[in-house]
């Protein structure tokens, strides 16, 4: 075998705490050989990140590697100066990273960051810079680079933006190429092409790849070669096929189960023997709980002409039991549906039918006395952002019931308690504020606090996309039993259809404000009619959809582990 | 708040002291203006308005630690004792101007529109001011008071705590947590006072923390060129003023002891901006 193009041996990086020092990575090796992609998978905490950034060596001031070497191309790259390193990162290493928009100078247009980076390697002048950007754009597949070169990042959508990204850290052709997360925050049919992108160039120019995603799906569809990691250290390391078919280590296998596939029913995300595995009951739905009619809403835009339709005539309904899906991508008006039924937001034409009263006539500003108030609940997407920074879990669980149930004393510490026990939330957590508890803990404590009042209709606004599989699988179950013990209704909004499905017996597909398809489920993943919902099921990553347990595999699954 | 809150803040107010020990530096000098400013009277060796014609202007001494002035008096109980006149003046002014100024901020920045646009117009009216001449202004036509000093120093600092409270609301009115609070049957007026004011509140501890030096160099300043406190009273400002006269003479120490005191004070409070704001912080608490 020759000499590996990046190779990490037994790679320690500590880092200093108020609570001492902390080792964030330990004994890590890994090693990529030219033209080669290697996939780094690991949930929050594992490390994977931090590995990245010592490659680079862009840990932060309370980051120093601590033990073991990373050699990239013969220089070892723990010793290096700090000059050697600035000629390496760009020139012979570049990275991408999770949010484009933040990765990019907000005042600079595009054209002249991506010269800044050659000219900065001297691989261009002053006289020719323009010309070279240019082609790298042209690279990038962007269309009409010459009038794209003087956009301004906010003028640009999110998957532009991280097309531009990857045109400067392209722009020099540098050897090893770093993605971190490079498709969170992206939608479906956007990351297959920003993805497609990164395969085609590191191929073409037989560059190697770092994928670092916690996203099994995407790495089975784009890596040669899979390294796991949990809680810093590298659990196993396999040929992506091989990693598929047989996976080893207990972290692995739980991983690849927890990870949604086109056949997978919601309990199968847990294993056999967890107890928190449940199955939606096939109850069929009651009455018509909530009717939602002609429903439009327009912002009005600087002029008279440019308004802007976000949503657009919508209409269907919500039986009482049953879970509604709402998918579409960012900008299809999804969320302004949710913030109007919601009554956060008043709509401009249209009805919403709440057990027969329309609810959208009382504005939105005056619901918080309306009898209907303590019905309709909401789950956040973002669990960090919806919790007060400032008030514990329990408070914060409290505060609905204090507002609208009027419960005090004892009995609102009981039910606080109660509703905690049925998240799954441990009592002494309760006293925690926000950021001392994990990310799935606030989810629950975010799911706690709306079903408190044992709403009629709870919106799930995408409630596990900022969760790790792991905390989606046990999150989800979650769900289907808190619909059964309290017979809610849901509406599920969500990007991601395989997500959706697994939770809802009827599906709307929404695009541009307007509703493209609706079916059931099944019907709607089997057979897809409109363009659109096809385009959105071809993108989504899937992992081999045959259970992981089984060893003995065939070539399919290998294929099948590429694009369904 | 039960007995193990109270336990875990002082453990997070020793953690605070330690990691920074300019913070630790800022809370004893702090500590020290507080024990001048309630005990300084009883503490002092002299009495601070007694005068004394044979003693007149003796330089430091052992009897005289700071010397003595033109009539006599000593200057270090002067000193002393002057603290809790300055330290009440600002306190009082920087309190009033958080609490009308916060106020009005993050209405305007919660409510927007027209709220918004009249305390936008009045802050930059008075910030279009040179701010020391405005407080003069008030001083001098609402009458030469402590109180006036107190309502002139608030005005002059209003427009901070408000814009800064607009900004701090502003940003946080669309947040995640207050679209809960809302669901959870909470009217705009609550939304305001219970989840979004309170997390405005460290960057403005910052803000009060300097505004407090601040405030002690104005009301001082005020004295020192005739407005407000008046003589024989002890007060910074003044003593400086007085002292200025003899500085020519080669009586340095009239003015220079009153100088470090408001200077120390100043720094003081400056230093101490950001330990209060990492104290305020819960996120900061692990």
């Amino acid at each position: 075998m020759s000499i590996p193009l990046l190779d990490i041996k037994a790679l320690t990086v500590e880092f200093g705490t108020r609570r001492g020092v902390v080792d964030a990575v330990r004994q890590v090796s890994v090693t990529v050989a030219k033209g080669e992609t290697v996939g780094i998978v690991g949930e929050s905490g594992s490390g994977k990140s931090v590995t990245s950034y010592a490659v680079m060596r862009i840990l932060d001031r309370a980051g120093r590697i601590a033990g073991g070497s990373i050699v990239f191309g013969g220089i070892n790259v723990g010793k290096a100066d700090e000059r050697t390193m600035r000629d390496l990162r760009g020139r012979e290493m570049s990275m991408i990273f999770q949010n484009p928009r933040a990765a990019l100078n907000p005042i600079r247009s595009v054209g002249r960051q991506i010269e800044d980076v050659l000219i900065e390697h001297s691989l261009a002048t002053r006289a020719d810079a323009r010309e070279k950007a240019i082609d790298v754009l042209k690279a990038v597949r962007i269309n009409d680079p010459e009038s794209r070169y003087h956009a301004y990042p906010f003028e640009l959508s999110g998957g532009m933006c991280q097309r531009v990204v990857i045109a400067i850290a392209l722009a020099c052709r540098p050897q090893l190429l770093i993605a971190d997360e490079p498709t969170t925050g992206l939608d479906v049919t956007t990351q297959k092409a920003v993805m497609d992108l990164i395969r085609e160039l590191t191929a073409e120019r037989n560059m190697s790849t770092l994928l670092i995603t916690h996203d099994l799906g995407l790495a089975a569809a784009y890596c040669d070669r899979i390294v796991v990691m949990e809680k810093g250290r590298v659990v196993e390391e396999a040929d992506t096929a091989t990693l598929f078919a047989n996976p080893r280590h207990p972290y692995t296998r739980r991983l690849l189960q927890a990870t949604p596939r086109l056949d997978s029913k919601v309990a199968d995300l847990l294993p056999e023997e967890d107890s928190r595995r449940r199955t939606p009951s096939t109850r069929p739905p009651g009455e018509t709980l909530l009717q939602v009619q002609d429903l439009v809403k327009v912002f009005p835009g600087k002029d008279k002409g440019d308004e802007y339709r976000a949503v657009d005539g919508l209409s269907f309904e919500v039986r009482s039991g049953e879970s509604l899906g709402l998918v579409g991508e960012s900008g299809c008006g999804k969320s302004t549906t949710s913030s109007m039924i919601m009554r956060l937001l008043d709509p401009t034409s249209g009805h919403i039918l709440f057990n027969g009263e329309d609810i959208g006539a009382v504005p939105g500003k005056r619901f918080a006395g309306h009898s209907a108030r303590a019905s309709l609940q909401m789950v956040f997407q973002d669990p960090t952002d919806s919790l007060n920074p400032r008030w514990s879990a329990r408070r914060s669980i409290s505060d609905p019931l204090m507002r609208l149930a009027s419960v005090g004393g004892s009995a609102l510490r009981a039910k606080v308690e109660a509703v905690a026990e049925m998240v799954g939330l441990p009592d002494h957590l309760l006293d925690r504020f926000p950021h001392q508890l994990s990310g799935g803990q606030k989810a629950r404590v975010g799911i706690a606090r709306a079903i408190a009042l044992e709403p009629k209709l709870l919106i799930l606004d995408e409630p596990t996309a900022a969760l790790d599989v792991s905390v989606q699988a046990v999150v989800l179950n979650l769900l289907v039993e808190l619909r059964e013990r309290l017979g809610m209704s849901y509406l599920f909004i969500s990007h991601d259809l395989n997500v959706v499905r697994l939770l809802c017996e009827r599906v709307l597909v929404m695009k541009a404000g307007r509703i493209v398809e609706q079916g059931s489920a099944e019907h709607l993943l089997d057979r897809p009619e409109h363009p659109y919902t096809r385009e959105l099921l071809a993108a989504i990553p899937h992992p081999p959809s045959s259970p992981p347990r089984v060893s003995s595999e065939s070539e399919d699954s290998v294929i099948a582990a590429r694009w369904p | 708040m039960s007995s193990s809150s109270v336990k875990n803040f002082a453990r997070h107010a020793r953690y605070v002291m330690t990691e920074n020990p300019v913070t630790a530096l800022a809370a004893l000098l702090f500590l020290l203006i507080v024990i001048a400013a309630v005990a300084g009277p009883a503490l002092v060796p002299y009495d601070p308005m007694a005068t004394n014609d044979t003693r007149a202007l003796q330089p430091p001494s052992w009897d005289h630690w700071f010397g003595t002035d033109h009539l006599g008096r000593d200057v270090f109980s002067r000193v002393v004792v002057a603290t809790r006149l300055d330290l009440m003046i600002s306190l009082a002014a920087v309190a009033m101007a958080f609490v009308i100024g916060s106020a009005m901020g993050a209405v305007a920045g919660y409510f927007g529109g027209w709220a918004d646009r009249i305390t936008g117009r009045l802050l930059d009216t008075i910030m279009a001011f040179p701010l020391f001449v405005l407080a003069m202004g008030v001083v001098a036509a609402a009458g030469n008071t402590i109180e006036n000093i107190v309502y002139a120093t608030a005005i002059i600092n209003l427009p901070f705590y408000a814009r800064m409270a607009r900004a701090e609301v502003n940003i946080r009115r669309n947040a995640g947590f207050v679209q809960a609070a809302r669901l959870s049957g909470n009217g705009d007026w609550r939304i305001l006072a219970q989840h979004i004011f309170p997390n405005t509140l460290p960057p403005m501890m910052v803000q009060i923390s300097l505004n407090m030096g601040w405030a002690i160099l104005n009301a001082a300043g005020l004295s020192f060129i005739g407005l407000g406190v008046r003589p024989p009273t002890p007060e910074w400002g003044i003593m400086v003023a007085e002292g200025a006269n003899f500085i020519v003479s080669g009586e340095w120490w009239l003015a220079f002891f009153p100088g470090v005191a408001l200077m120390l004070a100043v720094f003081t409070f400056n230093l101490l901006g950001d330990g209060l704001r990492d104290l305020v912080d819960p996120q900061r608490r692990t």
